[in-house]
């Protein structure tokens, strides 16, 4: 028995995160009447989705003929066939519906003369099967997170959502029969530690970019759901798989849009030489992201990168007229001035490839609900959004295609627990009687702690040796050395040391805790990327290149199936994609060219 | 709330935000210059810091006008914050 206790709140349901896919969850349960509580790091609206622009897809074609099956063919040809094809029809059908009822529920979607949603081109998005693009993406101008964001927290406020803001969930609870039965929570103004207890669990934490060095991530996407979950004995799926973005402002990785390079932008190594020439002779500068990106890194490994430690490429408008700058493009000039000190009407910008979105995650089926590896649920656990590996992205994710993950993967999830719910009135499983002891354990390890690393130190560490050795281009040996660091690195994360102890706002704590969790996510993604000898969509490895046998490096006869990362023992296991639709023939493997 | 708390929130607000480039931004302007404003500017610093990001990133770029001119002030300074 355990000596220690602390407070136990009990609900219907509680949701870890209130970005988009956490809020879209939230509506469902509030809706039906159960007692939901959301917890959130931050305010609602300050939650990562805020930062997408781009927009959310749909075959709605409001512009021009569109179809669903055309939209499921492009998001499994972008994964590179490892998403599983049951995920991708339902989400890629339920996608007009998911953004109607966020038209209904206030999103202020830009509009064409007759009224209806307006709908943009973007890359990746084709009609009739690959064919010619087609405009599928629905936006609200440049704040589309944003707007989606404010929308759909108006409608749990109106739905009485219990929010608890500035909270951070530190673990899951889950007890010998593997149920999960809630979490425990770090009030941060307090620095109480609190039980929720409640019959369904919804992680909806994000994404965790912030174990590189260089990401367009915002702080606050640490991987905690990752974490919680590896730490309760929940295999990790697919965490090789992250998508660079070709363009991030050197040092600071905010975000250069691809537009910079559609409006006539060039790429440029030290020699001042137009690169992407010798690359990709046709589309040059406006090659897909993973092209552009691999050859950047080409350029700085073989000594041509820029800058006294040449380590980045510049991205050069200067030749354009200002005026089609200022009008065009006015934001990427405010970015570049104040993150590159730069004038980009004067000089070109330093950019490198940089961390932008993780596919992997925790495993989930198309209802939302937490799988282990033999497909069968975790009883009371569900997940959504960029934590969750539906697996709708597989290897590579479209543009877009994110947005709309959260919105039909938070309902559904939702729809999940209501149902669960429904089916077994009993009340609540009681609580292990041990079920805080490991949360409490490393609290008071880092309480007592003496003679530890420093938690910036450590981190940045962590952040450089995945940058290093596991970055947009792989190498066998850097991999390996990369895997035997990260296990140095974990040690001393195991021993972190803060000065402040005291309760109240105790930011240092909550960053160590933070710390927790990116190894977690760090391990996993570079155990898995070391083993996957393979290349595919994002994970490229300098020895499994382009051949006759497996075109693009890809080699289906052996690697056609889905990493599971297992946190005890450090091992890994695979299981199979579904290349079954649900109503629809099974979309063919094909070499993925553009 | 201690003195101590009371940074730590702001510090929590300042660099957990929805952006990056906000995180970056305020998160410098905190360590370097934070401590050398008059109460007066603090003030204004933590009523922008609790702004959503949408609102704030337009007053930085000029987008939109300052309420007055301390508030200009303020922002002028953490326009000018190095962040490299
Ligand atoms: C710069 C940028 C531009 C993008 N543009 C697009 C685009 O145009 N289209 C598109 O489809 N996708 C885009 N993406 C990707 C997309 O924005 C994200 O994948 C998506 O918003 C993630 O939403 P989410 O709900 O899963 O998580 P988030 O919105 O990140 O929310 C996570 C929530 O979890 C909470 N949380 C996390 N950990 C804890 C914890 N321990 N305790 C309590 N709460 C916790 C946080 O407080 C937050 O509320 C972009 C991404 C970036 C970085």
């Amino acid at each position: 028995m355990s000596k220690i206790t602390i407070p136990v709140r009990k609900f219907d349901a509680v949701i870890v995160g209130a970005g988009g896919a956490g809020l879209r969850a939230a509506i469902q349960l509030s809706e039906a009447g159960l007692k939901t509580a959301v917890l959130s790091k931050v305010f609602p609206t300050r939650s990562h989705t805020v930062a997408a622009q781009g927009g959310v897809s749909a075959s709605l074609g409001n512009s021009e003929e569109d179809h669903w099956h055309w939209h499921m063919y492009d998001t499994v040809k972008g994964s590179d066939w490892l998403g599983d094809q049951d995920a991708i029809e339902y989400m890629c059908r339920k996608a007009p519906e998911a953004v109607v009822e966020l038209e209904h529920f206030g999103m202020p979607f830009d509009r064409t003369d007759e009224g209806k949603i307006y709908q943009r081109p973007f890359g990746g998005h084709m009609s009739n099967f690959g064919e010619k693009p087609v405009r599928r993406a629905c936006a609200a101008a440049d704040r589309t997170g944003h707007a989606m964001l404010h929308a759909l927290y108006q409608r749990n406020v109106r739905a009485n959502t219990q929010f608890f803001v500035e909270w951070m969930a530190l673990d899951l609870i889950r007890d010998a029969e593997g149920q999960v039965l809630g979490v425990i929570a770090l009030e941060m103004e307090t620095g109480d530690v609190v039980a929720f207890h409640a019959k369904a669990t919804i992680f909806a934490t994000g994404g965790a970019g912030r174990i590189y060095y260089s990401s367009t991530n915002a702080f606050i996407n640490t991987g905690d759901g990752l974490g919680m979950a590896a730490r309760a004995g929940i295999a990790l799926e697919d965490m090789e798989f992250w998508q660079f973005h070709p363009t991030g402002v050197a040092g600071a990785g905010v975000l250069i849009t691809e537009g910079v390079r559609g409006e006539g932008g060039i790429l440029r190594n030290s020699d001042n030489e137009r690169f992407m020439e010798r690359y990709a002779p046709n589309a040059k500068d406006l090659a897909s992201r993973d092209v552009v990106s691999r050859a950047m890194v080409t350029e700085i490994n073989e000594g041509r990168g820029c800058g006294p430690h040449k380590d980045f490429v510049l991205l050069d408008i200067t030749h354009l007229d200002p005026a089609t700058i200022m009008k065009r493009l006015p934001g990427i000039r405010e970015i570049s001035i104040q993150f590159a000190g730069i004038d980009p009407i004067k000089a070109p910008i330093p950019v490198v490839p940089t961390c932008h979105y993780q596919m992997g995650g925790i495993p989930t089926n198309y209802h939302g609900q937490a799988v282990n590896p033999d497909g069968s649920t975790i009883k009371g656990f569900y997940a959504a959004g960029e934590c969750a590996c539906a697996s709708v992205h597989g290897a590579n994710r479209l543009g877009t295609n994110s947005l709309l993950d959260l919105l039909v993967f938070g309902k559904s999830s939702g729809d999940s627990v209501i149902e669960a719910i429904n089916a077994d009135p009993k009340g609540l499983k009681e609580l292990p009687a041990d079920f805080a002891d490991r949360t409490l354990a490393r609290l008071n390890r880092l309480n007592t702690q003496k003679g530890g690393a420093s938690v910036n130190e450590t981190r940045l560490e962590m952040q450089r040796t995945m940058q290093k050795h596991c970055g947009v281009f792989r190498f066998k040996d850097m991999l390996v050395e990369g895997v035997s660091k990260i296990c140095d690195i974990e040690k001393a994360v195991h021993l972190t040391e803060i000065g402040d102890k005291s309760q109240t706002w105790n930011t240092a704590r909550v960053e160590a805790l933070e710390l927790d969790n990116l190894i977690e996510v760090a391990k996993s993604t570079m155990v898995s990327a070391e083993a996957r000898k393979e290349s595919r969509g994002a994970h490229v490895r300098d020895d499994a290149p382009d051949t006759a046998a497996n075109p693009n490096g890809r080699d289906d006869e052996v690697w056609l199936k889905h990493s599971l990362w297992h946190r005890e023992g450090n091992r890994l296991s695979y299981k199979p994609v579904n290349l079954k639709p649900l109503s629809v023939e099974t979309i063919a493997l094909k070499t993925r060219a553009y | 709330m201690e003195a101590g708390a009371e940074l730590n929130r702001l510090r929590w607000r300042c660099t957990r935000r929805a952006m990056l480039e906000m995180d970056i931004l305020l998160g410098s302007f905190l360590d370097k210059h934070y401590a050398g404003l008059t109460p007066e500017q603090a003030a204004v610093f933590v009523a922008l810091a609790d702004m959503e990001d949408l609102e704030l990133w337009p007053l930085i770029t000029g987008k939109r006008e300052c309420e007055n001119s301390l508030q200009a002030e303020v922002v002028a300074m953490l326009r000018n914050v190095k962040v490299k």
